[in-house]
């Protein structure tokens, strides 16, 4: 049995509201809201990066899993904002909470859903008893153009797993992905922003890949949306998941306890993981919890996760996704820019 | 004059994704074909309405795409003349067959306008504009036409409320027709409160961004009855150009272009603006079907917004407009939409316009035009 050991979230304090950067722009605040169902985004601090947000999210998987960091086997860090073009993440990371040298690692990159995609190569790896345990990581400090309309929701945060055979607080049923060649946000090379395709980024990319997944999800291992209690999707901004919800005929309720979009914005990488650290945080021994991720370009992977009876034990010391939500500070846009090195 | 529409044709209009150009012309064209009952090897000539392919999609040549798409060797011809190229490829498509060169003729009109971002569409766009003297100066479409607005609203006293009962019965129209990019109700709560475009224009005063196509099938009169027994007729034909500078007219309320061109129209048909049943006007802006119906003369100059008051142009009015939901809520694809409203008189005087019907519709008239007025060309249709 495949499942998660522990895990761990990590939130930026710095937090930039809606009101701020539309004042900015002369935009007007409330049609933006009300538009992305997004009050305020997480702002990493100057000395934040994807390596640093990883390092604290791996500590705290650590803590809960309760495994020696020199057990774990592979490394891999899934973001679309790696501090080096070359160079890996997951080595700074792998060095910084104390594991050995023998483990393979990577740093994984497919938009918003490379996280997700390296659960599935340590799933792989554990399947074939190459390694113990492995560590997947979703993290990002996400780009976007001063004036952009990404700009109300690129965040940052990001969130670690534990993989392994032995001690799970869930185990992890199945996963199933869907992707294709569909061009709705990117970065080319050397670019400082990403580019979109506005409307284009709904129903032939977000819509199309997290519904296929999800029911490919669901058919293959014989589930209805009934069967799920929980469920988590990648969050771009407060509108998309929601009606991928109803989509899929999944109630708003079992949506709310993983919906930290609106507090913290898109975390990108890190979004339905933190979706999802968020929800085991809260869950029950035998629910069951349905997360589909998203990265555009595009593709999603859709995954069943059902709590085991340990998990009670072992989060009782861990720092909660909540926690980071509700610890935070409010800058202006004129600190916001100094954070993002702008000035 | 008398050229008959023996089959007409359209895709879906809106963000069609998953279709190109030649896919969105050949879909319009092969309807509008099966619809006619004839085969496409007897037509005689392609008259494509499109604006700018080139800067859209990078693809000129369209014509010839189409035509050997279509299987066919045919002579093809692309007419341009901004978002009147519809309207105009449909007038070369009528002098082609009054002229006796041909008999049966494709004209269509396509566009694919989503495969830019917005910006990219809107310097495509302001290419049917003076580049010298407007768009470098920085003016777009919609800042042209909230010109026109304002000293609409400055001269004869027309409201913001009246500008938005064009876009909330467009919309509702709309929503009746299957091909429509927005089929959903707005009140003038939802066009006033939406975010502001150009003052006075908001969003929901503006016709959006969209692929589509249109085709008609137009035949020599004396043939029409070989092919259908519902022939529809058009009787008249006019158009006319304007400097493509607004500040270069004499006057920013009323598009000269589309007097005269309706003038030549009426002429031709014998018909007056009262003998009109039906009518579909070039609403790229809500101001813009205000001024045109002043200046089809459906109202005195500075009477349109009293139009709207009276509920006039509604479905079941005196002069119903834009009953497909006009460029506003069908959307506009820009060399597409002059053949669009030749499609929906065609469905009106055929009897066919399902939930849109106007009743015993046998007169109608459609308005296209280019730029902020520089071509207009106006077409009248009898059963």
């Amino acid at each position: 049995m495949i499942g998660i050991v522990g895990y761990g979230g990590y939130i930026p304090r710095f937090r930039i509201k809606v009101e701020e950067i539309a004042a900015v722009w002369g935009s007007n605040a409330n049609s933006i809201k009300k538009g992305l169902d997004v009050e305020e985004k997480s702002v990493p601090s100057i000395d934040e990066d994807t390596a640093t947000i990883s390092v604290e999210a791996a500590l705290n998987a650590l803590k809960m899993a309760g495994i020696d960091p020199k057990e774990i086997g592979a490394i891999y860090i899934g973001s679309e904002s790696h501090p080096y073009a070359v160079k890996p993440t997951s080595t700074i990371v792998g060095e910084a909470i104390g594991c050995s040298t023998e483990y393979t690692s990577a740093d994984t990159e497919f938009a918003c859903k490379a996280g997700t995609a390296g659960i599935q190569m340590v799933m792989g790896l554990i399947q074939g008893d190459y390694i113990k345990f492995g560590l997947a990581i979703g993290a990002d400090t996400a780009q976007s153009k001063p004036g952009d309309a990404l700009e109300y929701t690129a965040a940052a945060g990001g969130a670690a797993f534990i993989i392994g055979k032995n001690g799970i607080i869930a185990e992890i049923e199945g996963t199933y992905s869907c992707s294709s060649d569909t061009p709705d946000f990117w970065r080319r090379d050397t670019i400082e922003y990403p580019s979109h395709g506005g409307r284009f980024t709904g129903i032939p990319a977000y819509f199309k890949h997290t519904v296929s997944a999800t029911q490919g999800m669901m058919n293959k291992l014989g589930f209805k949306p009934n069967d799920f209690d929980f469920v988590v999707f990648h969050m771009p901004n407060g509108k998309f998941p929601k009606r991928a919800a109803k989509m899929l005929g999944f109630d708003f309720k079992k949506l709310e306890p993983g919906f930290v979009v609106q507090k913290i914005g898109n975390t990108y990488s890190g979004s339905s993981l933190l979706g999802l650290a968020a929800i085991l945080d809260i869950a029950k021994p035998g629910q069951r919890i349905l997360i589909t991720s998203y990265g555009s370009g595009a593709g999603s992977d859709s995954f069943s996760i059902k709590v085991t009876d340990l998990i009670e034990e072992k989060r009782k010391n861990a720092n909660k996704v909540q926690d980071y939500i509700d610890n935070r500070e409010y800058v202006t846009y004129a600190h916001y820019t100094r954070l993002r090195r702008g000035i | 004059m008398k050229v008959a529409v023996i089959g007409i044709g359209t895709t879906e209009f809106g963000e069609n994704w998953d279709k190109n150009l030649r896919q969105l012309a050949i879909e319009a064209g092969t309807k509008a074909i099966i619809d006619a009952g004839i085969r496409g090897r007897d037509l005689d000539a392609i008259y494509l309405g499109n604006m700018s392919a080139g800067r859209f999609v990078g693809q000129e040549h369209v014509a010839a795409l189409v035509s050997g798409e279509l299987g066919l060797s045919i002579p093809a011809l692309r007419i341009e003349g901004a978002c009147a190229s519809g309207g105009l490829a449909l007038r070369q498509g009528i002098f082609s067959i009054l002229s006796g060169q041909h008999d049966i003729v494709l004209v269509g009109g396509a566009e694919k306008m989503t495969d830019l971002m917005t910006d990219g569409v809107t310097s495509s766009l302001m290419g049917a504009a003076d580049q010298e003297w407007e768009a470098y100066y920085g003016v777009t479409f919609p800042s042209l036409y909230a010109m026109i607005a304002r000293r609409h609203m400055f001269e004869f006293g027309t409201t913001r409320e009246q500008m938005a009962k064009v876009a909330v019965k467009n919309h509702h129209n709309g929503f009746l027709n299957p091909i429509a990019q927005f089929k959903k109700e707005i009140t003038i709560e939802d066009v006033l409160k939406s975010p502001m475009v150009a003052d006075p224009l908001t969003l929901f005063d503006c016709s959006p961004i969209t692929d589509g196509a249109a085709t008609l099938i137009l035949c020599k009169e004396e043939w029409a009855k070989k092919y259908t027994d519902d022939p529809i007729y058009i009787i008249g034909s006019g158009q006319a150009s304007d400097t493509l500078a607004l500040h270069d007219r004499k006057s920013l309320t009323t598009l000269d272009a589309t007097v005269k061109a309706a003038k030549e129209a009426y002429k031709q048909s014998g018909i007056t603006t009262k003998g009109v049943d039906v009518v579909e006007v070039h609403d790229c802006f809500t101001i813009a079907e205000i001024v045109a119906t002043e200046d089809l003369g459906f109202c005195k100059k500075g009477e349109g917004g009293k139009l709207l008051d009276e509920g006039l142009t509604e479905i079941g009015g005196k002069i119903p407009v834009n009953t497909s939901g006009g460029l506003k809520a069908v959307g506009h694809p820009v060399g597409a939409s002059g053949i669009k409203q030749a499609v929906e008189i065609v469905l009106q005087l055929r009897g066919k316009a399902d939930k849109r019907q106007v009743k015993d519709a046998e007169i109608g008239l459609t308005h296209n035009v280019g730029g902020s007025g520089g071509t207009a060309v106006v077409h009248i249709f009898s059963r």
